[in-house]
């Protein structure tokens, strides 16, 4: 079997859901907390990855992140490389693909926190950052759990984004959903199979425990 | 209120069965879309059959022909596919023959570039990515990479190659800017494209093995009688004219 597409794709989901966990954790917070009048706004805006098509994403995202585009351009004069067809560029698409997917599952574990608790926190005196990661945090683990999961789950799936801005580079950009394209239509079923497999495997074994944990922490 | 539902149903499943039983459905390779069009159109006008497109890349429309796929003729970008499905009694025996012959540009839209200096650029190597077809799935990715081997160019471009996963996306890579140059079909630029070329240059057709485009009929055609005159009218004088006009070689 050949690892180097998993291994990619494993990267590139790994570093996504930790970038998206450490910025979507105080984006999450506001959204469940503020009265702005912006807030619908800042809502819809975070969660219409859900909707449009991968494609609308893709031929957006090659026209900004390419060498003439707004950030492709600044980041060509930066490191001399360019963003799309590039590992760099592929994390940058996919935290933008799976945003609504970490955004959600925190947002709705904030969402669910009494606030006589945390009034309780900042009585005895936790400042705000104090309480969130004293009281916030542990309160809402299954939140993290659950947009870790799904964030890791949804980038290794990926396929439209990276078929448009990847240029299916071996090692940078094939990831295993464009490795498993090429053998289908190379007409390496054998091959396909094998890969597809695991892919299988580990979509019904993350959402089962994901699943499965809920249940117990509901019983609880 | 099931009654009122089946009705329906059968409101929307009549006129499409009656279409399907009447004209063509072609499957095409998506190099060779705007020819087939054009083509359709002319078979359509003087035989009355109206005719159907479905473009894919030859691997996607190989599979869903395998599977099934309710299409009459396959017209390929290669020769390798039609002949394995002659070869498995999945297109009728002895329907298969070439219909296009495919000639490669180099190309660039790029303003950087001085004005019909692609091959210079290639061969100096001064440029950041080069955009061809996946050389494992499309018949243009194969004959880019022959040439740049014959060129003696390859292994300098091999760590900026980008591929597309067929020319269609190795043009838009190349004219969205994101890659330098690309090898590209001529029939794409011949036909109009929205951006200005900065330079091309015509891919001498012995630097890679020549892009033969072949044609099959399908066995499962509901139609086999309008599908053969298609087979024969896709070797006819008219089809050739078509053909010159859109950047392809008629077949010796």
């Amino acid at each position: 079997m050949d690892f180097a597409p998993l291994w990619l794709s494993a990267k590139l989901a790994f570093t996504t859901t930790l970038i998206l966990i450490v910025l979507g954790a105080p984006l999450s917070w506001w959204l469940s907390q503020s009265r702005s009048r912006w807030q619908p706004l800042v809502q819809t805006i975070v969660a219409m990855p859900i909707v449009l098509p991968p494609t609308v994403l893709g031929f957006y995202l090659l026209i900004v992140l390419g060498p003439n585009g707004a950030i492709g351009g600044w980041w060509v004069t930066l490191t001399g490389d360019s963003l799309t067809f590039s590992f760099s560029g592929l994390v940058i698409a996919s935290c933008i693909y799976s945003l609504p997917f970490a955004i959600q599952p925190m947002q709705s574990a904030f969402e669910s926190l009494s606030r006589k608790t945390l009034e309780a926190g900042w009585t005895l005196g936790a400042s705000r950052l104090d309480a969130f990661f004293s009281l916030v945090v542990p309160l809402s683990l299954r939140g993290f759990l659950g947009a870790a999961v799904l964030s890791f789950a949804h980038t290794l799936g990926e396929f439209g984004v990276v078929l448009m801005v990847g240029g299916n580079i071996p090692g940078e950009t094939r990831v295993v959903s464009i490795a498993i394209y090429d053998q289908v239509e190379t007409l390496d079923y054998a091959s396909a199979h094998q890969l597809s497999f695991v892919l299988i495997a580990f979509a019904f074994v993350t959402l089962f425990g994901v699943f499965f944990v809920n249940r117990c922490w509901q019983s609880r | 209120m099931s009654y009122y539902r089946t009705a329906f149903l059968f409101l929307f499943l009549i006129p499409l069965q009656s279409l399907a039983e009447d004209g063509l459905t072609i499957a095409v390779a998506s190099n060779f879309q705007r020819a087939a069009k054009s083509m359709a159109a002319e078979f359509s006008e003087s035989t009355r059959i109206p005719v159907r497109i479905s473009a894919g890349s030859t691997g996607k429309l190989y599979a869903q022909i395998v599977n099934g796929a309710p299409y009459d003729i396959f017209l390929a970008a290669d020769s390798a596919r039609p002949k394995r499905l002659e070869d498995d009694g999945i297109a009728v025996p002895g329907s298969r023959l070439t219909y296009a012959v495919g000639s490669l540009l180099l190309w660039s839209a790029d303003s950087t570039l001085n004005e019909g200096e692609c091959l210079e650029t290639l061969e100096s190597g001064s440029y950041r990515h080069l955009a061809i077809a996946n050389p494992l799935t499309a018949p243009y990715g194969r004959a880019a990479k022959e040439f740049l081997q014959a060129a003696n160019v390859f292994d300098d471009a091999m760590s900026r190659l980008v591929y597309g996963e067929n020319v269609a996306q190795a043009l838009q890579f190349a004219a969205s800017g994101n890659a330098t140059l690309g090898l590209v079909a001529a029939s794409q630029i011949k036909t109009g494209i929205s951006v200005e070329t900065r330079c091309s240059w015509e891919v001498p057709g012995d630097m890679h093995e020549a892009i033969i485009q072949q044609a099959v009929m399908l066995s499962a055609s509901n139609s086999p009688d309008a599908a053969t005159k298609f087979m024969v009218f896709l070797q006819g004088s008219r089809v050739a004219a078509i053909l010159k006009s859109h950047g392809y070689k008629a077949p010796d």
